[in-house]
């Protein structure tokens, strides 16, 4: 019995690698660039975006949360430290206070949860609106650009560190720190009880509050760091920027193993869950499929993968 | 009526049951006791049609069958009354009643709303319950929704109803009535096979008891002819000795003393005092208040007035982490909502009040955090194949030492145990006690909440009798007895001194 549940968890955490060595293999027998060193990172600096975004949803979701207001956390953070460097603050202060808005404006979003007990799906709701709206009124709906060359700024979207994309290293090391908290400290811990069961949380004295608030803060900060990545890219921040990125970002979490309901999940499926995608997006265009048809495709692989894991756990 | 013969089952390799007899007769209360994983369940769920057999025979009413699905078992007469109600709160008491199979006008799928609430009153005046059939389900205590499901059973002609620990969540009077309609219903000619842990429950109700250990068949007694202590040792295959193991603690200074706590419509004008290395229960029915009182204490609900005072001093505990800090523990009435994440494994689940013990800024040890489970697993004889064990996967009793363990690791000095050995087998429940006198030995104050007044009047020094939210009696362990405790419990006024 206990063999049983063991195997089926671990056949559950390898499912998504399955299913990404499965989807690489179609797309590179079909298309002979797809397996080329400049393309392969060229899908990971494509992938590091939502991947950020995803490891912070990930937390989020393990708590039994959703956020719905990335997409607009990542526009206002972007507009905001582009208006400052526009403006000729310091970039590197810019960089960090753009980083600091992120994560107050989830802070907010967390204390509205926790604070105000108000459903994270509806809470959200109503501050993507609200940020989405801020970053109009700030951008007066126009791109923001002329934002100098400092050096720090343009590597951090269109940088190498030897031949590796700098947006990628930025994945990798976050997804290192973020995995180790998880996994080895006490609030990785308390993350995954708040999700497994509240109440029980609640009444072994963990503050579920203080975690929920810091889940949400984490996820704005993370989003607000993709948004720095994305700004530099571009050499602009584009006020409808970040749109439908809290759908991908779900959808790399879930794709990853990661229950919605909570207390179960682990990170490495969300970058394999992030890389699914990507490859998914590279692989579509290089083999030719119209665009619009693409989403066709992206929505299916989602929905059989979560058909098969439901299969699995019932 | 029913004849269950060498019936054997194994899941993945592994035998639950080994040739095991089942006979059931017309008309008779037919108890169904062992330990928890002894096969009650598995075999019930072969009788009800919800797992098939590995061999073995089947006879109903002299014919053999082979159920394979819970409706054929259903078309000849067995129903089950599980655990959990089927009971849907927002539908109508009608509506509970005919789901599935209402009437309709002709094939419209119009429902005939008035006849089935007409059918309804009828069905369930019988049974000796006088509701408006129109109201929301959720509006009947779960001793009122039981009869419900009771009616449910009786209205597809069910001739065998299976019952498993219908009484786990229902008051003493409530009880009463359950047994009062059961009693009515085996007039008529309806068998009911009962499942429980409660021992002066099955005494009381039943005429014949069949007892499983380890999935195999131990024996059929008549109540009448069996004893409380032969049914125990038959149970668990050995002498169990003294139901509740004898104490020697001291009782010391006060550690709580609490003045006129009150909170609106839970309890009012509650105050007590708790000594180091005393066992004081709160006894009452459901819903007099009890558990809001300790989950105040706990800081989980806000009190609207009165004084704690924790070692003489005046504290105010608003938050379960400030609790744990002075040192208060808490083992949570429902271990499954409240007191684990299931999900957890064993060892997280322990850890989850101690991660002051276990980590360092912050970091969890591993070491540390094996040491204390190891530290647990001993002290509490918790049995589980290791620290990776999910806890969902664990005994009723197991599960409940778990939420123990967790406690245990604070070093409490006051520990408050809400209904701590409920759907527990005695074997565990024994075990249970002896932790809580150790404790108590140790200088431990204890405060337990419980509704098995045997249990109550065999482990507390001193009892508290709660009625509607107020305390209605303070009976030291010479003056106990269940009449008493009863008496004050349902709200009696103050007894004449006896000499």
């Amino acid at each position: 019995m206990q063999l049983k549940t063991k195997n089926q968890s671990v056949l559950q955490k390898i499912a998504p690698f399955i299913g990404l060595i499965l989807i690489v293999a179609i797309i590179s027998i079909s298309n002979t660039d797809f397996l080329t060193v400049s393309n392969l990172m060229n899908v990971l600096r494509q992938v590091s975006i939502n991947a950020l975004i995803a490891f912070g949803m990930t937390f989020v979701i393990l708590t039994g949360g959703i956020d719905l207001s990335v997409g607009s956390t990542l526009a206002l953070t972007g507009a905001v430290t582009a208006g400052m460097m526009a403006s000729g603050i310091d970039p590197i202060l810019a960089m960090l206070l753009g980083l600091l808005l992120g994560a107050i404006l989830g802070a907010v979003n967390g204390i509205i949860i926790a604070k105000g007990k108000v459903a994270p799906f509806i809470a959200t709701l109503a501050t993507m609106t609200i940020y989405r709206g801020l970053t109009l009124v700030y951008t007066d709906g126009r791109p923001i650009s002329g934002l100098g060359d400092s050096m720090t700024f343009q590597l951090l979207g269109k940088g190498y560190f030897f031949w590796i994309p700098i947006p990628v290293v930025t994945m990798i090391v976050s997804f290192g720190i973020l995995y180790f908290i998880l996994k080895k400290t006490t609030f990785g811990r308390r993350v995954y009880a708040v999700g497994g069961n509240e109440e029980a949380s609640i009444l072994s004295g963990i503050n579920t509050d203080r975690i929920k608030i810091y889940v949400y803060s984490l996820l704005g900060l993370l989003a607000a760091l993709a948004s720095l990545i994305l700004t530099s890219r571009l050499n602009s921040a584009q006020p409808t920027a970040g749109e439908m990125f809290e759908l991908d970002a779900i959808a790399a979490v879930v794709l990853g193993g990661t229950s919605l309901t909570g207390g179960r999940g682990w990170i490495v499926g969300t970058l394999i869950g992030a890389l699914i995608i990507g490859v998914l997006n590279n692989g579509l265009n290089l083999m030719g499929v119209p665009s619009f048809f693409q989403q066709v495709v992206k929505g299916a692989v989602i929905l059989l993968a979560v058909l098969l894991d439901r299969k699995k756990t019932a | 009526m029913i004849k269950m013969t060498d019936i054997s089952k194994s899941f993945s390799g592994n035998k639950v049951l080994k040739n095991v007899h089942f006979a059931l007769e017309k008309g008779e209360i037919h108890a169904l006791m062992g330990e928890n994983g002894a096969g009650k369940s598995t075999l019930m769920k072969i009788m009800s049609g919800i797992y098939t057999r590995d061999s073995g025979t089947v006879e109903v009413k002299g014919e053999q069958v082979n159920f394979t699905s819970p409706k054929q078992a259903e078309e000849v007469g067995i129903a089950v009354i599980h655990q959990e109600l089927n009971i849907l709160p927002y539908l109508s008491i009608a509506e509970n009643l005919f789901l599935g199979r209402e009437e309709t006008f002709g094939r419209t799928g119009v429902l005939r709303t008035k006849q089935m609430e007409k059918k309804t009153r009828k069905i369930l005046l019988d049974l000796g319950l006088n509701v408006d059939p129109a109201d929301p389900a959720s509006s009947l205590s779960v001793g009122k929704q039981q009869i419900v499901e009771i009616a449910k059973a009786l209205s597809v002609d069910a001739e065998v109803i299976i019952m498993d620990e219908p009484t786990a969540a229902l008051t003493d009077r409530e009880i009463d009535n359950l047994f009062k309609t059961i009693r009515e219903l085996q007039k008529r000619g309806v068998s009911f096979i009962y499942i429980s842990h409660r021992m002066e429950e099955i005494f009381s109700l039943c005429d014949r008891i069949t007892i499983l250990r380890d999935g195999e068949f131990v024996g059929e007694r008549k109540i009448s002819e069996t004893s409380f202590d032969e049914i125990v040792q038959m149970m668990v295959g050995r002498e169990l000795g003294e139901r509740f193991p004898e104490r020697k603690s001291e009782i010391g200074e006060i550690k709580l003393a609490v003045k006129g706590l009150s909170r609106k419509n839970c309890f009012e004008d509650i105050s007590f005092e708790l000594r180091k290395g005393e066992v004081l229960s709160i006894a009452g029915l459901m819903g007099a208040g009890r558990t809001e009182v300790a989950q105040s204490l706990f800081g989980y609900k806000k009190l609207d007035g009165g004084i704690i005072e924790f070692d003489g001093k005046q504290v105010k505990i608003d938050t379960p982490k400030k609790a744990k800090e002075m040192g208060i523990g808490y083992v949570t009435e429902d271990r499954k909502s409240e007191g684990l994440v299931v999900d957890f494994t064993v060892e997280e689940n322990v850890s989850m009040t101690n991660f002051a013990a276990i980590s360092k800024n912050g970091l969890i040890s591993k070491d540390k955090e094996r040491q204390l489970f190891d530290t647990m697993v001993q002290r509490l004889g918790i049995r589980t194949s290791g620290p990776h064990q999910p806890a969902k996967s664990l005994s009723g009793g197991n599960q409940q030492k778990v939420v123990i363990a967790k406690w245990l690791g604070i070093e409490p000095e006051l520990l408050i145990l809400d209904e701590p050995t409920r759907g527990v087998d005695v074997g565990a429940k024994k075990e249970i006690y002896s932790i809580i006198n150790q404790l108590a030995e140790r200088g431990v104050a204890i405060l337990m909440i419980s509704s098995e007044l045997p249990e109550v009047i065999g482990m507390a020094d001193r009892v508290l009798v709660m009625h509607e939210g107020k305390i209605t009696a303070d009976l030291p362990k010479k003056e106990m007895t269940q009449e008493r405790i009863m008496h004050f419990a349902t709200g009696g006024g103050k007894l004449a001194v006896e000499d």
